[in-house]
């Protein structure tokens, strides 16, 4: 069992804080600057991007149509703006090649909430957790699909989607958003562990089928270096994800971590004070040192 | 407002079974009738706007107006109002009024460049004496000047007259009204020596033909509108014809709606004068009787400074002399005025011109004309008062019910006051004149003065020069209200008070005329106001005022309706009436300091007394003691005037200038007023008041008393006892559109806003209903300029330019070469564009007609 | 079985279990969410939909919530509803009586829509429906007592045409009009400038989302004379000439005033030509 009260330690002593948070700090760099994209408009009258998440323009040229949103309005029966087809090409494109999950880790509001819940979890020593299957979100994102089809009324989804809402609420006025909020917090602190991200929300799931073949991966290709601190998979959002990759060497397994539930996050890379983790493309050679047999699978392909 | 559990458990109740029935209620205010009528005290008041003179009830709770109503009993208005009526209470209670005088300081002293600051009366009253006096002795007669209003209470105007006139020996007194209906005395003058209409608005009812020349009656004179709409409902074969050079409300209910020409109207007028005598319809036995025929000197010029080179190339600039023609004579001069001709000028078809002739024609018909600033604020509207008049003249369609030449008013009291009381550079009270030496004298004697106070127009009485404080000879004395802002300019002027007016937004030609002399350190403003007005922005002295019903006042309607009301609440903070204000101020100017002593010597008792002493303690100002102001019904009233001063003021003005209407030996009889007190009970009587009765139609035996019996007709205004026809032909506007300024600008009102919007732009309602001054234009000549409705225009004249939002959608429609600004917005100031072109008998400005062009902004 | 096939089989029913246990979670949540969403399908009527918005279910089907049309609205009278509205949370809406459509001509908010929930079919702003004006209240409405208001007429942008004045008698008073406004369904976009205009406290007309506002004729019923009007005349054979039994000085007129009698002079005993007096004879008259 890993010690919460020492977790990070092993990696700020070997790298340094700036370093052990390298990823951290870019990430919520990013999911801010966006926001701030998007806020600066309405507050001071700048405007680079309109619109939110959904759909917005920049500088009045670049349409992006958010594909789960616009999938759920063709259902219930809308033919979309040239402007929306363009943006959901590019949307689709961005995360075709980086991985549909950063847009969990790097864009969405909610993993601000969500990550600030796993880490008072680690803080509260809470560890009881209901089993909810992490398939869960299919089901759900079958359910976003299937609504508009069957009732009447619309993109049904986007009445409670948490996603869209903090971030609309955000720019747009909070009105109770925060309750909603609020409530995927509780969700994840004390029914759930990664409840929502992880477990429920249809979006990710969406965007996870989205970057199930993209290029853009982690790695542990150093993973001869690892300690076995276990480390990274407390921090890890979607820890199965690891196991194959840093454990697989063994059996031939790809260090590469190509679970399409992978969020990108860099967590991992951060917390680890061997440097075993870093990203990559998705074919990626071992770094071989301490265990010279797996040598000739150096070139591995999927 | 207070809830009780019951009424909030109810209103809860109504507003869930709204919310069952998926209506949502914003707090519906159920218990609100209930509770809150308990001791409001009720009283009656004429309304603050219009001349249409409705009369209102206000009421009265803890000091402060809480509610009103149109007056069920009052006969103009039936207890009705207009949207602008409706507000009334709230135009007393802007969150901005001046509660202190103000002046300008620099280190605690007056500075024309300083920051405005709060001082006492005294210091106000102290500095403006002493530069009042300085520029009386400097500068004559003329040095000082008075700009007052029609919307002054009657005794307001007689107090200010009787101070600048009597105290000052000053001519220089002219109210805002000569921006509003100076034409219309003018013609009424020189048609029927005698002021203000003979008919009434029982014409309303009895007419079946009515023709509106250049009014819009439905958003200027609501109430009245609704009345003449009555009529055309429900009156079987009533017609209504509309003239206007632009699409108004009125052509929503118009059976001949004609937009002509700007200033054509000159040639339709003369064009049915001639329809009638070719004809053969005009009344041979009324013109035989009672009618004069003459022709008015022409190529008079635009009434601009003597340097413009417009006066320079008029023939005759300024002339009024009419001469007494043939009936013959007159049927030459109007048979050019064909109807292909007046058709070609102003390019109204000729059947509709025939259709509107034909109606003054039929002698079965009764006819009424109605007017206001489309024919008054006209370069010859003299002139065009006047041929309306000649066709009602010609087919004796005058002076009895229905068939009435109607000049409607735009300010409350801008007959009561403005006209009556002789607030005019030229008049002094009831028709009287300075340009008569007998009429002077007249004046003298009921204000006990000594012969020669009061400066005559050319500064000659008895033949001989009137001496001046100055030392020079008083010299010629009248100067209108335009030549004042001229006189400014060139500082022949250094002292000027407005009260009751907003002449920084009213006047033409902002930017050359009004502004640079207001703004010049050799003069000292004086602006009397309730609000901080643009007038007030460009003053020295700001003076808070009570406004309406924070004095005890009364007004006089276009209907010769004479109305009074109590002070029901007092003014905010410092605030005095503008009745105190001229009172007061007279307090700290002695006679030495404005008379010579020659005069002071025909008089030695008043030697060493001040203005105040000699013009209002005068044993008839102050003949009725102090009193408790109560009505019939035991309420009792304030008085602050009569607080202060310590007799019934108001009384004693109004009788002291009774004596012009009924004193034995007065130089003109028909203007005649009941008794003080009697309006205080009467729902306004319409003069000439005989024995208690009113007169409805003057000039007409039966009607008018002075009409002798088995005369029918008398203009009793001449000595002849008949009216002038006076022919004036088309002559052009000032300013025409060119090739560069190619729009005609017309400015005026509209129906939520009354006149520079300075009380109910103050009313939030009213203010979101018509927020800003918009440009109306056709969807034709916007397009041309790459404009459409809701973009913002610059509008640009010859003398300054505005930016305002472009209109082609709204209430008013207008032809491709006309633009139409209301000028009732402070933030968009129309009247840097206009033209301070008069006409040159009334000097009446033309805010009608000058060019201008439109860019997008 | 052995105990590997029992194991499959546990694993399988576990399987299976936990499979049902999803299933019905979310089929919950589903439930739930359709539940909600019908009652959220119904515009609130205080909410309207900007300029061509579609019908309401189809709306809430096509908008994605982007709010791209409040960000271009130059009156910034747009809102997206939020969480605890009455308005489908992230729908754009405006409030008629605090921020009307002003009708820009080139709907900047079409423009902006990415999916044709503001149907960018819409070209003439005239042509909008957001709602429709009805005059709610003409106990409080000062013009139906007579008061020179006709605030809402004036603020019309469709002039003339979505809200007319009908002029009556002022039977109270005796001697004033009556200047009602009526709105007219084929004409009022709903954009609410009358609304906010109103004077009153509260104002006495309002617009509704139009499903609200409308009421229908039965289907089966004409008005007669809108038909025979929209026909050019009958639809059916004009009516004959009709004759009628009548004493002297008495017409009928049919479709217009019905019985006339015909005034006569009243009666003396002169001939109005004072030349047959003159001439008569003294004798006794009959």
């Amino acid at each position: 069992m890993v010690d919460l009260t020492t977790l990070g330690d092993d990696s700020i002593a070997a790298k340094g804080w700036i370093k052990a948070h390298k990823w951290l700090i870019l990430r919520r760099l990013s999911q801010l600057g966006i926001l701030a994209l998007f806020l600066v408009g309405p507050v001071l009258g700048v405007w680079i991007v309109k619109g939110n998440l959904a759909s917005s323009l920049t500088l009045d040229i670049l349409p992006l149509t958010d594909p789960h949103v616009l999938l759920q309005a063709v259902l219930s029966g809308v033919v979309p703006e040239t402007t929306a087809i363009i943006g959901v090409v590019l949307v689709l494109l961005f995360y075709f090649v980086v991985g549909g999950r950063v847009y969990c880790s790097w864009v969405c509001p909610v993993n601000m909430v969500t990550d600030l819940a796993s880490w008072l979890r680690r803080i509260l020593g809470i560890r009881t957790t209901s089993q909810i299957s992490r398939n869960s979100r299919y089901w759900m994102l079958a359910l976003t699909l299937i609504l508009p089809l069957v009732v009447s009324g619309g993109i049904i989804w986007e009445l409670i989607n948490p996603v869209s809402m903090m971030f609309r609420g955000i720019v747009f006025g909070m009105g109770a958003t925060w309750v909603v909020v609020l409530a995927v917090f509780l969700f994840d602190l004390v029914v759930a562990k990664e409840g929502w991200c992880g477990r429920l929300c249809p979006v990710g799931a969406f965007y996870n089928l989205i970057g199930s073949r993209s290029l853009l991966r982690v790695n542990a290709s150093n993973r001869a270096e690892c300690n076995d601190c276990m480390e990274c998979f407390v921090v890890c959002p979607e820890p199965q994800v690891i196991r194959p990759a840093l454990k697989g060497g063994s059996k031939g397994i790809s260090p590469v971590i190509l679970s399409s539930d992978c969020t990108n996050c860099g967590r991992c890379i951060d917390i680890c004070a061997k440097d075993v983790f870093s990203y990559g493309g998705r074919s990626v050679s071992e770094t071989i040192r301490s265990n010279p047999e797996v040598v000739k699978k150096q070139e591995v392909h999927i | 407002m207070k809830l009780t559990r019951r009424d909030f458990i109810k209103s809860n109740a109504v507003a869930a079974a709204a919310s069952v029935a998926g209506v949502t209620l914003p707090a519906i205010k159920t218990a609100t009738a209930a509770d809150g009528d308990d001791g409001i005290r009720w009283d009656k008041a004429a309304c603050r706007y219009c001349g249409t003179g409705c009369s209102v009830l206000m009421g009265v709770k803890d000091g402060k107006v809480v509610a009103s109503q149109g007056d069920p009993d009052a006969p103009v208005n039936k207890g009705l109002n207009c949207i602008k009526g409706y507000f009334l209470p709230k135009i007393l209670y802007g969150q901005d009024r001046v509660t202190q005088p103000m002046l300008r300081k620099t280190n605690g002293k007056y500075d024309k460049n300083g920051k405005f600051e709060a001082v006492s009366w005294e210091e106000a009253f102290k500095t403006m004496a002493e530069k009042w006096v300085a520029a009386r002795k400097a500068k004559g007669a003329k040095g000082v000047g008075m700009f007052g209003s029609g919307q002054w209470t009657v005794w307001e105007g007689y107090a200010a007259a009787k101070l600048m006139k009597a105290g000052f020996r000053s001519n220089s007194i002219d109210p805002n009204a000569r921006h509003c209906m100076a034409s219309a005395v003018g013609a009424f003058m020189r048609a029927f020596r005698i002021d203000e209409p003979m008919g009434c608005y029982d014409d309303l009812e009895h007419a079946d033909v009515f023709v509106l020349w250049g009014a819009n009656m439905a958003e200027m004179h609501p109430i009245l509108w609704s009345r003449l709409t009555d009529t055309r409902l429900t009156k079987p074969g009533c017609e209504v014809h509309v003239l206007s050079t632009y699409e108004h409300r009125c052509f929503e209910l118009a059976d001949n709606p004609m937009v002509f020409e700007p200033q054509s109207d000159l040639a339709i007028a003369n064009f049915i004068a001639n329809y009638i005598i070719q004809n053969k319809a005009y009344n041979k036995d009324f013109i035989g009787k009672h009618v004069n025929f003459n022709k008015t000197t022409t190529d008079i010029g635009y009434g601009l400074r003597p340097s413009h080179p417009l006066q320079k190339a008029a023939k005759n600039p300024n002339k009024g002399k009419f001469n007494k023609i043939a009936f013959d004579e007159y049927a030459k001069l109007v048979s050019e005025y064909t109807v292909e001709k007046a058709s070609k000028m102003s390019g109204v078809s000729e059947k509709k011109l025939i259709k509107l002739a034909k109606v003054y024609a039929d002698p079965k018909k009764k006819v009424s004309s109605f007017w206001t600033m489309g024919m008054n604020q006209h370069t010859r509207g003299v002139w065009m008062n006047g041929l309306v008049y000649n066709i009602h003249l010609l087919m004796g369609k005058i002076s009895e019910p229905g068939n009435s030449p109607f000049s409607l008013t735009g300010q409350p009291s801008a007959c009561g006051t403005a006209r009556e009381v002789g607030t005019f550079t030229h008049r002094l009270p009831a028709d009287l004149v300075v340009k008569k030496d007998a009429h002077c004298k007249f004046a003298e004697k009921v204000w006990k003065l000594p012969a020669g106070t009061i400066p005559r127009h050319n500064g000659m009485s008895d033949k001989a020069a009137q001496s001046d404080i100055s030392g020079k000879p008083m010299g010629k004395t009248l100067i209108h209200a335009v030549a004042m802002h001229r006189a400014l300019k060139d500082r022949k002027m250094n002292c000027f008070w407005v009260m009751c007016n907003n002449n920084m937004q009213a006047a033409a030609n902002f930017n050359e005329e009004s502004y640079p002399g207001w703004r010049d350190p050799a003069n000292f403003i004086t602006v009397t106001d309730p609000y901080p007005t643009v007038s007030a922005q460009a003053a020295d002295l700001v003076l808070p005022t009570s406004m309406w019903i924070e004095k005890e006042g009364a007004y006089g309607n276009a209907e010769r309706r004479t109305q009074f009301w109590r002070q029901q609440v007092q003014g905010p903070g410092e605030s005095r009436s503008d009745l105190w204000q001229l009172m007061e101020f007279a307090k700290y100017v002695k006679v030495e300091d404005v008379w010579p002593e020659d005069l002071i010597a025909k008089q030695p008792e008043y030697a060493g007394k001040t203005l105040y002493e000699v013009l209002y303690t005068n044993g008839q100002v102050d003949k009725f003691p102090k009193q408790t102001v109560t009505d019939d019904r035991g309420n009792e009233y304030g008085n602050d005037e009569m607080d202060y001063f310590g007799y019934y003021v108001q009384k004693g003005l109004f009788e002291e200038y009774r004596l012009f209407n009924s004193a034995p030996g007065i130089p003109k009889k028909g203007h005649e007023m009941a008794e003080f007190e009697v309006y205080h009970k009467a729902r306004g009587l319409r003069w000439p008041v005989i024995d208690g009765k009113e007169t409805l139609w003057r000039f007409r035996e039966g009607y008018d008393p002075h009409v002798e019996k088995g005369s029918e007709v008398q203009f009793y205004g001449a000595k002849d006892k008949k009216a002038n026809i006076i022919f004036g032909p088309y002559e052009p506007a000032a300013e025409m559109p060119d090739k560069e300024y190619d729009l005609w600008l017309c400015t005026g009102r509209v129906l939520e806003h009354w006149h520079s919007g300075s009380m109910t732009r103050r009313v939030p309602e009213l203010y979101r209903a018509v927020p800003d001054a918009v440009v109306f234009m056709s969807k034709k000549a916007a397009k041309k300029r790459k404009l459409r409705s809701g973009s913002m225009a610059r509008i640009i004249s010859r003398r300054g330019e505005i930016v305002c939002r472009v209109d082609t959608k709204g209430r008013n429609k207008v032809p491709d070469g006309l633009v139409f600004i209301p000028w009732f917005d402070a933030g968009r100031l129309v009247n840097k564009l206009t033209l301070d072109a008069t006409d040159p008998l009334s000097k009446e400005t033309d805010y009608k007609k000058c060019a201008v062009k439109i860019v997008k902004a | 079985m052995s105990d590997t096939d029992k194991k499959h089989e546990m694993n399988r029913r576990q399987f299976l279990g936990n499979m049902l246990k999803t299933a019905c979670g979310v089929g919950l949540v589903g439930m739930g969410l359709g539940i909600y969403s019908n009652r959220a399908s119904s515009l609130p009527a205080h909410y309207l939909r900007p300029p061509g918005a579609l019908p309401e279910e189809d709306f809430l089907g096509a908008c994605i919530r982007c709010g791209l049309c409040v960000r271009d609205c130059p009156y910034d009278m747009l809102f997206l509803g939020e969480v605890g509205d009455d308005v489908a949370t992230g729908t754009p809406y405006f409030v008629a009586r605090t921020g009307p459509c002003e009708m820009c001509e080139d709907i900047p908010c079409i423009a902006a829509c990415p999916t044709n929930a503001l149907d960018h079919g819409l070209t003439d702003i005239e042509e909008s429906r957001m709602g429709l004006a009805v005059v709610v209240d003409q106990e409080t409405c000062i013009a139906f007592h007579g008061l020179r208001c006709e605030v809402c007429f004036n603020v019309c942008p469709i002039r003339g045409k979505a809200i007319t004045l009908d002029l009556q008698h002022n039977v109270r008073s005796g001697k004033h009009a009556l200047f009602i406004p009526v709105v007219h369904f084929d004409a009022c976009t709903g954009c609410g400038l009358c609304e906010r205009a109103c004077i009153l406290e509260e104002a006495a007309i309002k617009v509704f989302p139009t499903d609200l506002a409308k009421g229908e004729l039965g289907k089966h019923y004409r008005l007669g004379w809108k038909e025979k009007e929209k026909a050019g005349g009958a639809l059916v054979t004009p009516d004959v000439e009709h004759k009628y039994n009548l004493p002297e000085g008495v017409r009928y007129d049919l479709q217009g005033e019905g019985l006339i009698i015909e005034e006569k002079p009243e009666e003396t005993p002169f001939s109005s030509n004072p030349l047959d007096s003159l001439n008569s004879s003294f004798m006794d008259k009959k």
